[in-house]
């Protein structure tokens, strides 16, 4: 089995290999969660926490899911009503849960590199559900996993990625993986939401809709982020709808088979148009979800098993207490 | 009392040299540096070939008082300088409260009297470091202020910067600004590109440190005041820094030794001891920076000695603290630039020394006779790997933990007494 990590922190570390590794394994997951009895025992007595430090309805649920049909334990703490709020450190707070020895801990947090820190203070394995503006590897597995079920492949293609790349972890982590795994990636939006950086790592970046979704087989729609943006980014919405929002005339530039994706949740007439979204020939933002679970399964059933090893490693060598 | 140092290799950097020889110290000054024998009664130190040069002039470090005394006190920042070779720290007003009566800062002169090197103070220019009203300069400098500064808190209104350049003109008083935008740079954690944007933390575009510096300059040629930029570190900001020079303005610029030796990479994986203020630049700044201290037009290299405590730095890397002790990694630290051939030992102890104390209008930084026998004798070739734990300072903030440095101060005197020496040696 190809699939090395320890923690899952963001694609930025994982190899080719390993992704296709979880990408196979959430097949799987994919057909187990289209059965009637949906429930294995990968995880069965391990314990699952999620610690969701920013508020997430669909992710948090994702996870939680992912984790009752593998078996685990799982609890989910709500950090924004904790003892956060009495003033304590990312870091105790971790302390105070690596205490009650989960095995796996899946972590989203305001600010960058903040799961990378609390992975450092804890012996379980750590899923980064989000950091900030820095990561989100399950959105992007998902996202792949989405991509190869319906090209067939994750390689070769031409992905534009639109809107709001500057304040998303999921179009970080989307252009790592795409541009790991051999594909062409472009960038799409207003220069201030596009930093140019990004076209220094190997991405085509373009401001304008027609010409960056020309020949696009993938055509992903980021949220406007309203949330992270302190002053403004763009003149008005209606202007940012007009130019850069996504509807029937400026989707006519894509290949005609490109397929539409969105992270969600959608700002409906911000920044795709309502019927483009529903248009179930072009749109697999319904899938996406699907696939959220099978993967976050995956990731979870591959991080557990080397948990396994480790520990029994550990055993054997006589340091595991 | 009478030292004589022989044997030596004596770095001056007024005349650029560096000679073997011998140097006589009488009464706390350098009394002769060409004799040949020891004058009878004089306690003989041999120097066994290492390097003896003026001690450095430190501008703008932070000691903790008052207010954050827990960070680190006048004793401790005397310690860690002493262990340094710096002889003269010039502490900053950024305290809590910031330094802008004459009342807080004979207090801090009081307290000053436990370190064991030389200690100066600067003042706020403006009341509370707000930019909104000039301080008592006149008293300030009374009491024995040596420079005025709002440190890393820039004044966005321009008018009460005129009135307090100007005042500070009259009375001959030396300005120290932060060049920087305040407005483009607000937030930035680190310094925009690739790296920032990989990371995904706010980054600021370097461009704002030549704006801040653009405006100081206009002020400056405005005013006439005596101006010093603490930190200049990209390449944007050197020209308009020629360009004032070349016009005569009474310009100087400094900047802090983390700069010249690391870069915005060093960051690496969120790690927050390299958070500075200014955030650390890309490669080719920093190779812009060196290229400037050799040339000149960098003055001077200052170690910005920022005291941290660890809960303020184990945070997530937008919200943890910025700054890094620097006072005793400054000098093995600059030594990085004369091992890789950047610099001559008696160009860095122009910017570490002399340029620094004539900023300051000290008789400190020259190895000639009559000058306060402040000294450091180092050999800048023994190699020491840092932990962080074993620093004098309070707080163990430093980016170098666990790096290979090459040059370690042996002993450092002040007027002529010897303020720390290595076990070592």
């Amino acid at each position: 089995m190809a699939f090395r990590a320890r923690h899952l922190l963001g694609i930025e570390h994982l190899a080719p290999d390993e992704i296709v590794t979880v990408l196979d394994l959430a097949e799987r997951y994919v057909a187990l969660n289209r059965r009637t009895v949906k429930r294995t025992e990968a995880l069965a007595g391990l314990t699952q926490i999620n610690m969701f430090f920013e508020n997430s309805t669909r992710t948090q649920s994702s996870f939680e899911l992912a984790g009752k049909r593998l078996g685990a334990d799982v609890m989910n703490m709500s950090m924004q009503t904790s003892s956060v709020k009495k003033g304590e450190t990312l870091i105790d707070t971790a302390l105070t849960l690596n205490a009650m020895h989960p095995d796996l801990l899946v972590v989203r947090h305001a600010s960058s590199g903040a799961v990378d820190l609390l992975a450092q203070k804890v012996n379980c394995a750590v899923i980064n559900a989000g950091d900030g503006k820095h990561e989100h590897p399950t959105q992007a597995l998902l996202d792949a996993l989405t991509i190869r079920r319906s090209k067939g492949r994750i390689t070769g293609l031409t992905v534009a990625i639109c809107g709001d790349v500057a304040h998303s972890r999921v179009a970080r982590s989307n252009m790592l993986l795409l541009g790991k795994m051999g594909n062409r990636v472009r960038l799409i939006g207003p220069p201030t939401l596009v930093p140019s950086a990004f076209g220094d790592m190997g991405a085509e970046i373009h401001d304008d809709m027609a010409s960056g979704l020309k020949g696009a087989d993938v055509v992903m729609m980021l949220r406007l982020q309203k949330e992270r943006m302190d002053g403004g980014f763009i003149p008005s919405e209606r202007e940012y709808f007009h130019r850069y929002g996504l509807d029937a005339d400026k989707l006519s530039h894509a290949e005609p088979d490109a397929i539409v994706m969105h992270p969600g949740p959608m700002n409906r007439g911000v920044e795709i148009d309502g019927t483009i979204a529903d248009d179930i020939t072009r749109s697999v933002i319904q899938e996406q979800v699907e696939m959220g679970v099978a993967v976050r399964m995956a990731v979870m059933d591959l991080l557990a098993q080397n948990l396994r090893a480790e520990r029994g490693r550990a055993a054997v060598d006589g340091t595991y207490a | 009392m009478t030292l004589f140092f022989e044997n030596a290799r004596l770095i001056d950097p007024a005349t650029g040299t560096e000679t073997p020889g011998n140097l006589l110290v009488r009464d706390g000054l350098i009394a002769a540096t060409g004799i040949t024998e020891a004058p009878e009664g004089a306690e003989v130190i041999d120097c066994a070939g290492r390097c003896l040069a003026p001690g450095i002039v430190d501008i703008g470090v932070k000691i903790g008082e008052p207010g954050e005394r827990h960070k680190e006190s006048f004793r401790s920042a005397g310690r860690a300088a002493a262990a340094g070779g710096v002889t003269t720290v010039v502490a900053r007003p950024d305290t809590l409260p910031a330094i802008d009566t004459p009342e807080l800062l004979e207090f801090t002169t009081k307290r000053a009297a436990e370190a064991a090197v030389r200690i100066l103070h600067m003042a706020a220019l403006t009341k509370g470091r707000q930019g909104r009203e000039m301080t008592e300069i006149g008293f300030l400098q009374d009491a024995g202020a040596v420079a005025f500064t709002d440190a890393d808190a820039v004044a966005t209104d321009a008018r009460v910067l005129s009135r307090a350049y100007t005042y500070a003109r009259a009375r001959g008083a030396l300005v120290i600004g932060h060049p920087q935008d305040p407005g483009l740079s607000h937030g930035a954690a680190v310094t925009a590109g690739k790296f920032a944007a990989l990371r995904g933390l706010p980054g600021v575009s370097p461009m704002a440190e030549r704006m801040g510096l653009e405006r100081d300059l206009a002020l400056v040629e405005m005013t006439g005041v005596r101006y010093h930029a603490d930190q200049i570190t990209s390449a944007a900001s050197l020209p308009a820094l020629e360009r004032a020079k070349a016009a005569g303005l009474k310009v100087t610029a400094g900047v802090s030794v983390h700069h010249l030796t690391l870069n915005e990479i060093d960051v690496g994986e969120y790690r927050t001891f390299f958070k500075l203020t200014p955030p650390l630049r890309a490669e080719s700044d920093r190779m812009a920076a060196v290229q400037a201290v050799a040339d000149g037009l960098i003055d001077v290299i200052c170690s910005m000695h920022t005291p941290a405590d660890e809960e303020s730095k184990r945070l997530p890397y937008e919200q943890a603290a910025a700054g890094a002790v620097g006072l005793e990694t400054l000098l093995p630290a600059a030594l990085r630039l004369v091992h890789a051939g950047a610099l001559s030992l008696a160009q860095l102890f122009r910017a570490l020394s002399l340029n620094p104390a004539r900023l300051l209008g000290l008789p400190q930084g020259r190895l000639e006779e009559g000058a306060p026998a402040d000294l450091v004798l180092f050999d800048p070739d023994a190699p020491f790997v840092l932990d962080r734990f074993a620093l004098q300072s309070k707080s163990k903030n430093t980016p170098f933990d666990g790096a290979r440095m090459q040059g370690k101060v042996l002993a450092t005197f002040v007027a002529g007494v010897q303020v720390y020496t290595s076990n070592n040696q």
